[in-house]
């Protein structure tokens, strides 16, 4: 069951979104976890495998020499090409491993850097009809002459299937709003989705906002053309006005809300989380979009604060628990158990406060036991954990209680390696009587086994757990005094 | 060549030779040495129709990766850059042209867009400057990859994301492109079924791109009786399920892609060498997995519960005919075992890997929490409990279980309840928005304006009307010799594939109702054909259908269309073409909300 874990954790890891498990020695503050998976899969992306050739020989009996391992191969600029011809069509596992690896010149960051935000566009037609740089923008005052050389009089249909096609056309000739529209009309019955980009580039360049925005508003199919290319190219405030003017309220809040993705900067982040507060987002998106700025502001101080604390170095718990990695942009369960963690015992009043979270996030109760216990079970703070689940009634008893179900305190405690002590006072706890059994066995409250057999009369399973203790153990010792009284009526 | 795919009905391998043919002209138009940079992603799909032995021959001496600033250093006359039609390529492209221009000797510099090209990205390369630079630039239709004897694929990652949340028809045409090239080689297709908004949009443009086309008569006897266009939002519930055939469990635990999986290494040592144990391969493990192999072609289909017998029996075929060494006394019975050796050991190396694999899939497959998992979605997916917030996912949130395993099932949830209750609904953004942070609520958007996550609506569950209607539910499914489709997710047959069984028998007139409750029109059109050319079917002899998955389809649901097509009184055959081939967790991701 391990190995499966392992395994499954291995197929998931490969989403980024990949959040890291309560349980695990790299846990919550492993934002470095991340970035060094990140690496690696970036090694990944880049090195390919030198191995690609390998099975092609193996199953399908075809030459070898795939591309991706011909990129290799060529690219490593060695002499001994001969050698390596050899050495993949022996078809051995261990060959692929002495393959020289690429001498790669290149950097990484380069390569990831992304694009740039474009600048406006300039003409089309000028890259369409290969003419040196030289801006047409239609002046009604210039003589017709002078765009003689440009237009060749194709009609809109034309000049649509010429750009199919992807021929030299100019588009300048169209000067009327009439003709203009009568283009994309064109473009848009062939369908083809880079013509009628070209077109609405085209359009957006000579139009003003406001007759462009009223066109497409008619025009559907090239309306959503066009915001997908705002997307695409990333002029943001565009889209935005777009929006405003077509009154899509909740998808301009969300498309400036994404924004915040690209700002680096938690301070500049936070900012502009700010400014997102009160846009027309759904009443239920609203509060989260508030809380998502709250919490980022909470974590500036917090991580402000820490640093200063673990650097100061007088902070014991920053000492036996160094920080893996900044609070910052973390989830808010992230976030309250890095506070359960450093932070469990300050008062209401602070921001890093457990409480204060979850008074201030609502968080529920099932949510904040949960994380609170797995914090301090990683602490081995036994007594909090064991404070957390004692309730107080108005007689002064104390008793037991648990919103998430003692069967899974026993499951965060395990996964911790809480003592057998620890565990088998939770493992009595829970009340359904074949899941305690079963919890008991798995992690071995050898008392609890007993003792629960021995109260169920059931003899045939004592035996048989007989078997599983040591030999000459007190367990041993305890099973055959029990299944040796007289006073207990077996029922088997 | 690839003899695997001439292996079906319809023989691609006259798509890939095509397709072949325009790489050679192409690469032929830049004469002298040629080095060629390569889209990342592109030499996956280019592997399947091209090795470098062919790109050898026409004088391409160095590949590279395309990275940002300069060129490694190759004595070559010709520089080609194969992309796709993307800006932040057109940047890189630049960078790379610009540093080598400031180098010396000049070069030819070429560019080849796959699938077309891209007035926005010339554009783009005219903005930086180098448009000039590039003497040839072309577009390589590569619109249909052949992947296996009855499977074609474009691999256009976004395109579901384009076609159902940008309402973008670009991949629709590429479709449609393709099915026109596919019919130039394998002549008109009579009839045109089709459920959707896109399928609609897909058979316009093929009329339309066929009325433009009158000039040529298609002289070519048609091998297809007919296509089947499907969206992948008539049905989004199938690649929300976990897939249970060999293949479709390959894909959902390690990802196949481009027909290459790569495993964990572990399990593949070779046990040859003596010092075991010293030099564990530590790098993973890649193995092409396709009908060339005979056994694969035999297993991947079958429900994983049915493999391990398989394996088993196979391991005594093989035993046997080794052991029959001994029986070889005379001098031709010892060649003739000798010369049955070399087929004997690809036999054996086969079956080694594949035991492997099932084994590694096994340790996923019989853990608790697949149990538990698959416990749920074929609740869901009966009907059961699909209106109230289900313990599991809470308990999968609570213990940060992956994102997309979340939303995987949240979204089958609501896709088997009509919309959730808008209650449910929120209570499971909240926690999902909670744990795995605010800035998710942009990918939520998205599920919900792909109709993948709603809030119930008219408050009716339709759903419940479809799988009865449909028979979307078996209780009685026999894993080993399967009788139904519903074999390849143990219960649950793929409404898609359903549909296509339906429709070559008895017709889509019986199930009037629900095709109304499915979104989108359905249709059918013909493409009259001249009289030459109209088949006359011989008694016995079985349709083929093409039926193409408009936003992606899974293993699972080609495997149950394989096994339609083996059915004895089938009746149809089919040949499967998609934009993409996905699973339910790179679906979710294709629809992620990530930075620019």
């Amino acid at each position: 069951m391990n190995r499966t874990k392992g395994d499954e954790e291995e197929y998931w890891n490969s989403s980024k979104f990949k959040a890291f498990t309560f349980d695990d020695d790299d846990d919550e503050l492993s934002q470095l976890k991340e970035s060094k998976r990140a690496v690696n899969s970036l090694r990944d992306f880049v090195d390919d495998d030198d191995d690609d050739d390998l099975e092609r020989v193996s199953w399908s009996g075809e030459p070898v020499g795939s591309i991706s391992w011909s990129i290799k191969e060529t690219a490593s600029n060695s002499g001994s090409n001969h050698e390596r011809e050899q050495l993949k069509n022996r078809n051995s596992f261990s060959s692929y491993a002495q393959l020289p690896k690429p001498a790669s010149t290149y950097s990484l960051s380069s390569f990831f850097r992304g694009r740039t935000r474009p600048g406006s566009f300039q003409s089309l037609s000028d890259a369409l009809s290969d003419t040196p740089a030289k801006s047409y923008a239609p002046e009604l005052g210039r003589p017709k002459g002078e765009y003689r050389d440009y237009s060749n009089d194709w009609s809109p249909s034309d000049t649509v299937r010429r750009l199919r096609k992807g021929k030299v056309c100019s588009l300048e000739r169209f000067r009327s709003l009439q003709d203009k529209l009568q283009l994309l009309e064109e473009a848009v019955s062939m369908h083809d989705g880079n013509v009628i980009t070209a077109v609405l580039i085209f359009l957006k360049r000579t139009l003003s906002k406001e007759i462009l925005f009223r066109e497409l508003e008619v025009r559907q199919v090239a309306l959503r053309h066009l915001i997908h290319f705002l997307k695409e190219i990333g002029d943001q405030k565009l889209l935005l006005d777009l929006f405003r003017f077509l009154d899509r309220t909740e998808e301009l809040a969300l498309t400036h809300y994404r924004e915040h993705l690209n700002i680096q900067d938690p301070e500049k982040r936070k900012e502009f989380l700010k400014t997102c507060i009160g846009l027309p987002f759904s009443a239920e998106d609203s509060a989260h979009i508030q809380d998502h700025y709250t919490l980022l502001e909470r974590q500036i101080i917090i991580e402000a604060n820490d640093r200063h604390l673990e650097s100061a170095g007088q902070t014991e718990i920053f000492r036996k628990h160094p920080r893996k990695a900044s609070i910052l942009n973390m989830p808010l369960v992230t976030t309250l158990f890095y506070s359960c963690f450093y932070h469990y015992t300050e008062a209401e009043g602070t921001f890093s406060s457990p409480v204060n979270l979850k008074k201030t996030f609502k968080i529920p109760d099932k949510q904040y036991v949960l994380t609170a216990l797995a914090a301090r079970a990683k602490l081995r703070a036994w007594h909090d954990v064991d404070a957390l689940f004692t309730t107080k009634n108005w007689l002064g008893y104390t008793k037991k209680r648990a919103p998430i179900g003692f069967h899974r305190v026993v499951e965060i405690l395990h996964k911790n390696s809480a003592p057998v002590q620890i565990l088998q006072e939770y493992v009595n706890l829970v009340e359904d009587v074949d899941t305690k059994l079963n919890l008991a066995t798995r992690f071995k409250c050898h008392d609890v086994v007993i003792d629960t057999c021995r109260d169920l009369k059931d003899r045939q399973q004592l035996l048989a757990y007989r078997s599983k203790v040591d030999k000459g153990s007190a367990e041993e010792e305890k099973i055959d005094a029990i299944l040796n009284s007289s006073q207990i009526r077996w029922k088997n | 060549m690839a003899t695997h795919l001439s292996y079906g009905r319809v023989n691609l391998n006259v798509l890939r030779e095509a397709v072949r043919r325009e790489l050679r002209e192409f690469l032929d138009k830049c004469a002298g040495s040629k080095a060629i940079v390569w889209d990342e992603y592109l030499t996956g799909p280019f592997g399947l129709i091209a090795q470098y032995s062919l790109l050898k021959e026409h004088e391409v001496e160095k590949m590279f990766t395309l990275k940002g600033s300069r060129l490694p250093a190759a004595d070559v006359k010709n520089i080609i850059f194969v992309v796709r039609p993307r800006l932040e390529l057109m940047d890189i492209i630049s960078e790379n042209v610009l540093s080598e221009d400031r180098r010396g000797p000049a070069r030819d510099f070429h560019i080849l867009f796959v699938p077309r090209r891209s007035l926005l990205c010339e554009q783009r390369l005219k903005d930086l400057g180098v448009l000039g630079s590039f003497i040839h630039r072309e577009e390589y239709s590569l619109d249909l990859i052949p992947f296996d004897g009855d499977l074609l694929s474009m691999e256009s990652e976004g395109a579901f994301k384009e076609c159902y949340l940008e309402s973008d028809q670009t991949s629709l045409y590429h479709a449609a492109k393709g099915l026109m090239t596919l019919q130039a080689l394998y002549g008109t297709i009579p009839q045109i079924f089709g459920k959707g908004e896109c399928a609609r949009q897909v058979a316009n443009m093929m009329i339309r791109m066929k009325r433009e086309f009158t000039g040529s008569q298609n002289s070519i006897f048609p091998v297809f009786d007919n296509l089947l266009l499907l969206d992948r939002n008539v049905d989004l519930l199938t690649p929300l399920a976990t897939q249970l055939t060999y293949e479709g469990l390959i894909d959902e635990i390690y990802g196949i892609q481009n027909s290459y999986v790569k495993l964990p290494p572990e399990k593949f040592a070779p046990k040859k060498q003596g010092d075991g144990g010293k030099d564990l391969p530590t790098e993973a493990k890649k193995l092409q997995l396709n009908s060339a192999e005979e056994l694969y072609a035999e297993i991947r289909d079958k429900n994983f519960n049915a493999v391990g017998s398989v394996l088993s029996k196979k391991a005594k075929v093989i035993s046997a005919a080794f052991e029959e060494r001994h029986n070889a006394k005379t001098v031709g019975e010892i060649k003739q075992f000798v010369s049955q050796l070399p087929h004997m050991q690809a036999a054996r190396g086969s079956l080694a890997n594949h035991t492997s694999i099932a084994e590694l899939i096994k340790d996923v497959t019989t853990s608790e929490d697949f149990f538990d998992k698959l416990t749920v979605e074929q609740e869901f997916m009966s009907g059961i409990d699909t209106d109230k917030v289900n313990s599991y996912i809470e308990d999968c949130i609570a213990q940060k279980h992956p994102l997309i395993k979340v939303l995987r099932l949240v979204c089958l949830q609501s896709v088997c309840n009509s919309g959730l209750k808008q209650k449910v609904l929120d209570y499971y953004k909240r926690e999902i928005l909670q744990t795995y942070g605010y800035e998710h609520i942009l990918t939520l958007h998205n599920l919900e304006k792909t109709g993948l996550l709603k809030p119930q609506t008219g408050g009716r569950n339709t759903y419940p009307t479809i799988r009865k209607t449909l028979r979307l539910w078996m209780d009685d499914v026999n894993e080993q010799n399967p009788m139904d489709i519903s074999y390849v997710y143990s219960g649950y047959a793929p409404l898609s594939v359903r549909l296509a069984q339906l429709l070559s028998r008895p017709g889509w007139r019986s199930i009037e109702e629900v095709l109304r409750i499915l979104p989108g029109p359905h249709f059918e059109e013909r493409q009259p054909l001249p009289t030459g050319l109209q088949k006359k079917r011989q008694p016995g002899e079985n349709r083929v259908t093409l039926i193409f998955f408009l936003g992606g389809v899974t293993f699972a649901e080609i495997a149950a269309l394989r096994f339609l097509s083996q059915l004895e009184d089938g009746g149809t055959e089919y040949v499967i073409a998609t934009t993409k081939l996905i699973n339910g967790a790179s679906w979710i991701e294709s629809l992620m909300e990530k930075p620019f």
